[in-house]
């Protein structure tokens, strides 16, 4: 079907048959209804076996720096399909072959097929559509073909997470999420043919050939900010996060917000390039819309009780920093600012590689957690370091990492924006002062308030004491749990470490979308001293493991005695004594009550030895609550009449086709 | 000869008004029998002599006039139900809606730019007329089975105006409408069966108890 044959090696070929393999990786297994344990190792393996050809595809199209595009002798009825793979594709295709490589192991350990035979096929099989329909997506250049791909992802998805569909907040979840894809979907078929209307064909044009001046392009704008940004999850347009990422299984969660969360960045930053330099107030708005999610989010995410609701919170902080820095970007294009652009946009893209590494990497290890003692609420576990002693470290190392905490991988990117936005600040306008002074801070206070977040999962979830009986008993995950954290920990420190090659990765995307600065001669490197970051983290890492020797040594020689942890001195301490989620972050929740709202439940303690009483803590999404479900509320009484239509009535159905058949008709004549 | 064509499309289209007034389930079913094979016979008037054609028509026959209200006859003794219409709207309604949407129908056909050697024949306005009553009867009756003998009616409106299409229809065009037919049948069959089993009455007003 392809004209242009590739050959053996080619990366696109390798890219191509890592998603036909993970395309059909859960189909084996759909036929083994006895063997479903076999069917699940097939699937791994399928899996598995894709995401080295694709990882292999990527590097080598990411070091070629070039394009490769294939015309798909396919006559759909909107014109050619064009399939294109540039270093900009290869980037975010490098994360979907590795988390979903990852995922593909860990469902092993965390939904074993001998234990759950029924979802586990329907599991696999979803997960395999999944990252296929993402890879097929991220490489189609025609706009029917992307939507096509768009769909099945958003599809497979829903069938993912919601495999547990017999619980009703799973339902609630699946309902709420298909609402929003869909209304998201919708404003890109506005968006696609808005494209169409302005090159005459569904086919993607060239980066930098359209004029963002021309009327409708501001409508394209829009609708991509809209719809993709409803997937991606940027505030206000989050509202299905929280609830599809907390009831899934925990590595649906890793890919959705891992991976899928970056198809809508992914579809901003294309729809973006398509045209000349934009106007500065384009990234204006893009940088705002950043700002807004990256501090909204992280504030909602401190006040959740919810493991992973308050990592998808972290979610929606994570891609408004990504989304900062591609406002940054725009606004640093426009005003001739060369390492604003460089570093927005580099910075950006190396934090969407980063937080599908750490992110997942969290997501998979709070599935550890719920494996080992079958809770989401945090305020329910406690003292799980000494139960799980592998699982321990590698959720720490991701916390770090979403911190931006040195030597890890956060840290590389958000040192990039924040040396991009200073690098804005010394600018004359005033706007760019404006926004960037604002970005810098904004990106601060996200900083700060993430590691508050993050002190409060690791230190109550895995320090002290248990909480309740299932902390007790939480107990280590298999091998292919830890394995699959392990590889993820292992490339966050590996990009920490190695700040260099991690540029060079992004580097050849910054100049595809950017074909400009190619002339500059200058790259990401030449604007950063990424060297001295990597010896900064070097160096940490020499000083801690000097410091745990010394800590050790002295350990051993002085006296020990057990108690339990922050016993303070009491004579009796029970764990109930402990700071609990809600306790840690009542201050920073009270501090921003005016956005997130929490609604106590007090109780009325009255008289000497009053009855147990008891105290409930929830943090409800204010933008759904206060602001939409209202609004859908008066919608639905507004359009009531319209349910009348629907009857149930067979007669009256097949009246209505007669009087659309008689309205066409009458229309065309 | 395309007289005798014309007078046997009026003979149609005053069996479309039969089905409409009676209120008797077999008479309406008899009728779409003999409004089958009247269609039936109707390319071998149309068209000159071939086996091809032979078949059509043996085939037409056999599957509108015998087996389908065979089929039709056995589904109303095995659910047992009253032998009455049971219309929405009361018949002669029906019967003056059908008079009026046949008449436009004539006026219709008058407008539409056709062939000129189509243009002095029965056959499209008797076509739409037949796709009009076909509607008329799946809207006003209640029973599954007067849908059916609608989807029939329907059917056999777009019957006629294939019969202009093609002066020598292909057999396979032919053979796949009528298994349309015929799978459409089984499938309200099926559906007869379930409503009559789940709610003991074939009343396809019933089903509004399914919807949301």
């Amino acid at each position: 079907m392809i004209t242009t044959a590739g050959k053996p090696a080619d990366p696109a070929f390798l890219i191509i048959t890592g998603l036909a393999l993970n395309a059909f990786s859960g189909v084996p297994g759909l036929f083994l209804k006895r063997a479903a344990a076999v069917g699940q190792k097939l699937a791994t393996l399928l899996a598995v076996a894709g995401a080295l050809c694709g990882l292999a595809g990527c590097f080598s199209a990411i070091a070629s720096g070039e394009t490769e595009s294939f015309l798909i002798n396919w006559s759909l009825p909107f014109g050619p399909c064009e399939i294109a793979i540039d270093p900009l594709a290869a980037l975010f295709l490098l994360s979907v072959f590795l988390i979903s490589g990852c995922c593909a192991v860990y469902a092993n350990g965390y939904w074993p097929a001998a234990k759950q035979p029924a979802t586990s096929r329907a599991l696999s099989f979803f997960i395999g559509i999944l990252s296929a329909s993402m890879a097929l997506l991220i490489i189609a250049r025609n706009g029917v073909f992307f939507l096509m791909a768009w769909e099945v992802m958003a599809v497979s998805a829903y069938f993912a997470f919601t495999v547990e569909s017999g619980k009703v907040e799973v339902r609630k979840a699946g309902m709420l999420y298909l609402v929003c894809t869909h209304t998201g979907t919708m404003a890109l078929f506005v968006m696609f043919v808005l494209l169409r209307n302005m090159t005459g064909s569904f086919l993607l044009p060239p980066t930098a050939s359209l004029s963002p001046f021309v009327p409708g392009a501001a409508l394209v704008f829009f609708a991509a900010l809209f719809g993709f940004g409803m997937k991606a999850g940027i505030m206000p347009l989050h509202i299905w996060l929280p609830a599809a990422h907390a009831n899934g299984p925990s590595h649906v969660s890793a890919m959705m917000s891992g991976v899928m969360l970056k198809m809508g960045i992914y579809g901003i930053i294309r729809i973006i390039s398509l045209f000349t330099p934009v106007p500065a107030w384009w990234g204006a708005v893009v940088l705002g819309l950043g700002i807004f999610s990256g501090v909204t989010g992280i504030v909602s995410a401190i006040g959740q009780n919810d493991i992973k609701r308050l990592l998808a919170y972290s979610s929606i902080e994570n891609i408004g920093i990504i989304t900062m820095g591609i406002g940054a970007a725009l606004i640093g294009q426009s005003i001739g600012n060369q390492t604003l652009l460089f570093l927005g946009m580099g910075g950006a893209l190396l934090h969407v590689l980063n937080h599908s590494l750490f992110k997942s990497l969290l997501f998979l290890g709070s599935g550890a957690i719920i494996h080992a003692t079958g809770t989401r609420e945090i305020n329910r576990m406690g003292g799980l370091a000494r139960r799980m002693p592998r699982t321990a470290p590698l959720f720490l190392l991701g916390a770090m990492a979403i911190c931006g905490l040195p030597p890890l991988n956060g840290f590389v990117s958000e040192f990039l924006l924040y040396f991009g936005f200073f690098s804005g600040v010394k600018e004359s306008t005033a706007p760019a002062l404006l926004g960037m002074g604002l970005a810098v801070t904004a990106l601060a206070l996200i900083g700060a308030l993430a590691l508050a977040c993050f002190v409060k999962v690791y230190g109550v979830a895995f320090l002290g004491l248990p909480r309740s009986a299932e902390a007790e008993d939480g107990h280590e995950s298999p091998w292919q749990m830890s394995a699959a954290m392990g590889l993820l920990a292992l490339s966050c420190l590996a990009v920490g470490l190695l700040p260099r090659y991690a540029a060079v990765l992004v580097q050849p995307a910054v100049f595809t979308l950017f074909p400009s600065l190619v002339a500059s001669g200058s790259n990401i490197s030449t604007h950063v001293p990424l060297d001295v970051l990597g010896a900064i983290g070097a160096a940490l890492i020499a000083a801690a493991a000097i410091l745990a020797v010394v800590y050790h040594r002295r350990l051993k020689s002085a006296p020990q005695a057990s108690a339990a942890t922050w016993g303070c001195g009491y004579l009796q301490p029970s764990a109930r004594i402990q700071y609990t989620s809600t306790s840690f972050a009542e201050m920073l929740v009270r501090l921003f009550r005016g956005t997130v709202r929490p609604r106590y439940e007090l109780p009325k303690i009255s008289g000497f030895m009053p009855a147990s009483a008891g105290f409930s803590s929830r943090i409800p999404d204010t933008v759904l609550d206060a602001a939409i479900l209202p609004v859908l509320r008066v919608t639905g009484i507004v359009f009531s009449f319209f349910r009348r239509l629907q009857n149930g009535e067979q007669n009256l159905y097949v009246l209505y086709i007669f009087i659309t058949l008689v309205l066409l008709l009458v229309w065309i004549h | 000869m395309s007289e005798f064509a014309d007078q046997l499309l009026v003979l149609v289209m005053l069996i479309n008004f039969l089905v409409l007034g009676s209120s008797r389930m077999a008479i309406a079913i008899r009728a779409v029998a003999v409004q089958g094979v009247v269609l039936g016979m109707l390319p071998a008037i149309i068209h000159s002599f071939s086996w091809h054609l032979v078949a059509i028509v043996i085939g037409m026959i056999l599957a509108k006039g015998v087996f389908i209200p065979w089929l039709l006859f056995g589904a109303m003794h095995k659910v047992q139900i009253k032998r009455e219409v049971e219309p929405f709207i009361g018949y002669v309604s029906t019967l003056l809606i059908g008079a009026i949407t046949t008449a436009l129908a004539f006026v219709f056909a008058a407008k539409l730019p056709l062939a000129p050697e189509h243009q002095g024949l029965l056959l499209v306005p008797a076509s739409i007329a037949t796709t009009i009553t076909g509607f008329l009867t799946l809207t006003t009756r209640r029973k599954a089975i007067s849908q059916v003998i609608g989807y029939l009616i329907l059917e056999n409106g777009i019957f006629i105006f294939g019969l202009l299409l093609t002066s020598a229809m292909p057999v396979m065009v032919e053979a796949g409408a009528l298994l349309d037919l015929l799978v459409g049948i089984f499938v309200m069959g099926i559906v007869i069966n379930h409503i009559s089993n789940e709610f003991s009455s074939i009343d396809t007003s019933r089903l509004t108890a399914l919807k949301e």
